[in-house]
């Protein structure tokens, strides 16, 4: 970083950017609006950008582009029909969205999904949270410039979404839950299949790291680049791997344990200088932990039932409910209100992508226009969540 | 004196390349000629860059376009020329028209003086490689006039990046060429590969580390990964030429890959012996005539693994023209590769062939890189080029002066 440059403004209200017909930009600053298309904003972010040359003097966040209004929607579906929007909020991982829903509406009705169900979501939920940070991870080296690891990332991508399409016949928004638990039972050689890629998976991973960990270029790019300190993550309400490369060890799986995770084994893994690098490396500890988690589940599975006794017209009691869950991204939370009728009153959805993008400004302010981009990748943001 | 000119590669022998011997008509000839050599190289390594980076990444590449993709150049050079020809409003309209000129100019003129054989070249300068660099860096001058001719915000940053990385880079590339002519003592291209003959030993061996450090700049001086700061693709959408389309953009691609030929082409004649082949020294036990088939040799293992893919293809009768296809392609190199072995072809052929296979390899190299390689910040590329290649560079210049005091 050069010394020399100016100091940055004041941080907080909204960033000077100059109106028409009216100059505030010095003479060697200039206004760059990186987005809503461009390569690297992970979808339709667009972030606007002062530059004085390379240096990011500050920077403005603009979303709303995918705003599709998944919340007003659920005021006017029946629980049961609002299902698989769900799914299209975080759409790399929608079998954690629908998890997180269900389990909020089974709270709002007071039934338990049965044992095998429990199991079987837990199951499907870490393959999918390996999957979405497999996508993180080859978009991430792509936004840095290492365009091979994204191939490699995609093909075991590949192999889970396989099991979930022979699971419930859909690779990406799978409406693969259903309140009260399971439609479908396993299919007959899933434990198969799953033992295999437990079996494949950390070598891959390995492979992942040869490519990358050690790499000087990756250290370069990543150690030091947006730092997020543990008492800012909690002042902005950040979750998720970003807060525990801060060095906070908080995941819902072992703080408010839901589904039966009480009953896995598994570590949390935790970063120190919360840095670009801290991240890339809790997310790639967090893959190893959830194979492990997924391993103890296929041993684990019981026997029963897979769906609980849920009236055919289902009308929760007059209340309301807030369930939050440890979906890939951070913590995911559903806000309920019920009156009693066909479809909630009112449905707020706590997505981890819109909370933890609050954290980008603070980051990217003195940082250079290629650190820009390796931070919104290391925060891991989807704008179909963020905008809902 | 010239004597009778036959164009190269079938004539007889020339004492001196033709630019020297002043018979312009045949230098024209062999003008032609690199340019037809350089454009296939291009149209080759298209092919080839998207076909190796595809199967070190698991994948196939092109498949669809003729057999293996055989044809996706041309097909991506048609739709490039049909396609409309855009210019941004506000853009400065004739520096817009000649930025993409200038690089592809840049680029291609300077292997006038690049040699091919002892004769093989247009012209022998006596400044051979002063010639070369200069011209050679004329192309970030096309870049920079794209940047800033574009009126629009990523290629300007794009065009600021190239300037300031180019002029850093060409301070190592320069005091790395010092070090080489220390021990040749001539400027000219041709002088250079003759000294390294007469001394019995390529200069890679003699200035490795002013080789090192001229493989490293010269990936940065061609923007190619992972110095690829001015397109990062990922930060600044296409860099200089984000505005760019159609058949401007193929100019500004064909200048790149032109170039990175060129910074080969250069390492190749100052480190690795130029024409020479391998292992230049050993002469007796039918090691020439050994060495003078691996031209033939290496256009027939060419025509097999095509002829075995052809035979490996599906029987169905949607395959038959890709058969057909590649049947005909490994039918015509392994017509080259029998023509390779007629004596007198085999004798010409040499020098243009080792020359062309050392800068393939090359070639390789950028784009292993390319797939191995996360990207370099723009600051952490200009702080390794200010504060380790250059003051490398300089230490290795005075290190190998004061050697060459006591080692001629």
């Amino acid at each position: 970083m050069n010394k020399a440059a100016a100091p940055l403004p004041p941080e907080g209200g909204p960033m000077t950017a100059p109106r028409p017909g009216e100059s505030q930009l010095d003479s060697s600053e200039m206004i760059l609006n990186m987005g809503p298309q461009h390569p690297s904003t992970h979808g339709v972010l667009r972030v606007v950008l002062k530059l004085d040359g390379e240096r990011v003097v500050d920077a403005e966040c603009v979303i709303g582009y995918l705003h599709r209004g998944v919340e007003k929607i659920g005021e006017h579906r029946t629980y049961m029909q609002f299902n698989p929007y769900v799914d299209r909020m975080d759409y790399v991982s929608a079998v954690s969205n629908g998890l997180g829903y269900c389990e909020a509406v089974e709270k709002l009705q007071g039934v338990v999904a049965p044992a095998r169900a429990q199991v079987v979501r837990v199951l499907l939920a870490e393959l999918n949270r390996i999957s979405s940070h497999i996508v993180w991870l080859g978009t991430h080296a792509l936004d840095i410039g290492a365009m091979t690891p994204v191939f490699y990332s995609f093909r075991e991508r590949e192999e889970i979404l396989k099991i979930f399409e022979k699971y419930c016949g859909a690779r990406l928004t799978t409406h693969a839950f259903r309140i009260g638990g399971l439609q479908w039972d396993l299919y007959d050689d899933f434990e198969a299949d799953v033992r295999r890629f437990c079996r494949n998976f950390p070598a891959r991973v390995d492979e992942y790291e040869t490519l990358l960990t050690e790499n000087r270029i990756w250290r370069q790019r990543t150690v030091g680049v947006g730092k997020l300190d543990a008492a800012t993550c909690k002042a902005l309400g950040v979750t998720g791997p970003v807060l525990r490369a801060a060095g906070v060890a908080w995941d819902l799986r072992k703080t408010q344990p839901y589904s039966g995770y009480e009953n896995f084994s598994f570590e949390i893994p935790v970063g120190e200088n919360g840095d670009t690098f801290d991240r890339y490396r809790v997310r790639l500890q967090e893959m190893r932990q959830s194979c492990r988690i997924i391993a103890q589940a296929v041993d684990a599975l019981p026997g029963g039932p897979i769906l609980a006794k849920i009236p055919k017209v289902f009308k929760p009691p007059v209340g309301e409910v807030y369930h939050s869950i440890e979906a890939p991204k951070g913590e995911l939370g559903f806000y309920i209100v019920s009156d009693g009728g066909l479809q909630p009153y009112r449905l707020r959805v706590r997505p981890p992508s819109f909370v933890n993008l609050q954290a980008l400004r603070g980051m990217v302010r003195g940082a250079l226009v290629a650190d820009v981009v390796a931070i919104i990748g290391s925060i891991d943001i989807v704008l179909g969540e963020v905008d809902r | 004196m010239s004597g009778v000119a036959i164009p190269w590669p079938v004539g007889g022998r020339l004492a001196q390349p033709p630019g020297n011997a002043g018979n312009f008509m045949l230098a024209t000839v062999y003008i032609l000629l690199i340019f037809l050599g350089i454009s296939l190289g291009v149209i080759i390594m298209n092919w080839a860059e998207r076909k190796v980076l595809a199967h070190m990444q698991v994948r196939l590449g092109p498949m669809r376009v003729g057999p293996h993709g055989l044809l996706q150049p041309v097909a991506d050079a048609l739709k490039l020329l049909l396609k409309e020809d855009l210019v941004p409003q506000g853009a400065d309209r004739l520096v817009f028209w000649l930025a993409p000129v200038v690089v592809v100019m840049a680029a291609f003129s300077a292997f006038t003086a690049i040699p091919f054989g002892p004769t093989a070249a247009v012209s022998d300068l006596n400044i051979g490689i002063v010639f070369v660099l200069a011209i050679a860096s004329l192309g970030v001058l096309g870049i920079i006039l794209a940047g800033w001719s574009s009126n629009s915000h990523y290629p300007l940053l794009g065009a600021l990046r190239s300037g300031a990385q180019m002029v850093s880079y060409e301070v190592t590339i320069g005091l790395a060429v010092v070090a080489v002519l220390l021990h040749t003592g001539t400027l000219s291209m041709v002088g250079i590969v003759r000294s390294q003959i007469e001394s019995h030993r390529w200069l890679l061996f003699r200035e490795p580390v002013a080789f090192g450090l001229f493989a490293v700049a010269m990936v940065a001086e061609t923007n190619r990964s992972p110095f690829d700061r001015p397109e990062a693709e990922s930060e600044l959408v296409a860099g200089y030429h984000t505005e760019y389309s159609g058949f401007r953009w193929s100019l500004f691609m064909l200048g790149e890959y032109a170039g990175m030929m060129l910074v080969s082409a250069v390492a190749v004649t100052l480190w690795l012996g130029g024409w020479t082949r391998p292992f230049p020294n050993l002469h007796g036990g039918g090691v020439d005539v050994l060495f003078s088939f691996v031209p033939a040799a290496s256009f027939l293992l060419l025509a097999g693994l095509a002829l075995r893919a052809a035979l490996k293809m599906p029987g169905h009768r949607r395959w038959r023209a890709q058969r057909g296809g590649l049947l005909a392609f490994g039918g015509l190199l392994l017509g080259l590769g029998l023509w390779l072995t007629v004596p007198t072809v085999r004798a010409q052929s040499q020098n243009v062939f080792w020359f062309v296979l050392k800068v393939a390899v090359f070639q390789y190299f950028f784009i292993w890189y390319r797939a191995t390689f996360p990207r370099y910040r723009y600051d952490q590329l200009l702080r390794i080029g200010w504060r380790i290649l250059v003051p490398t560079a300089l230490a290795n210049l005075l290190l190998s002066a004061t050697l060459s005091l006591w080692l001629p």
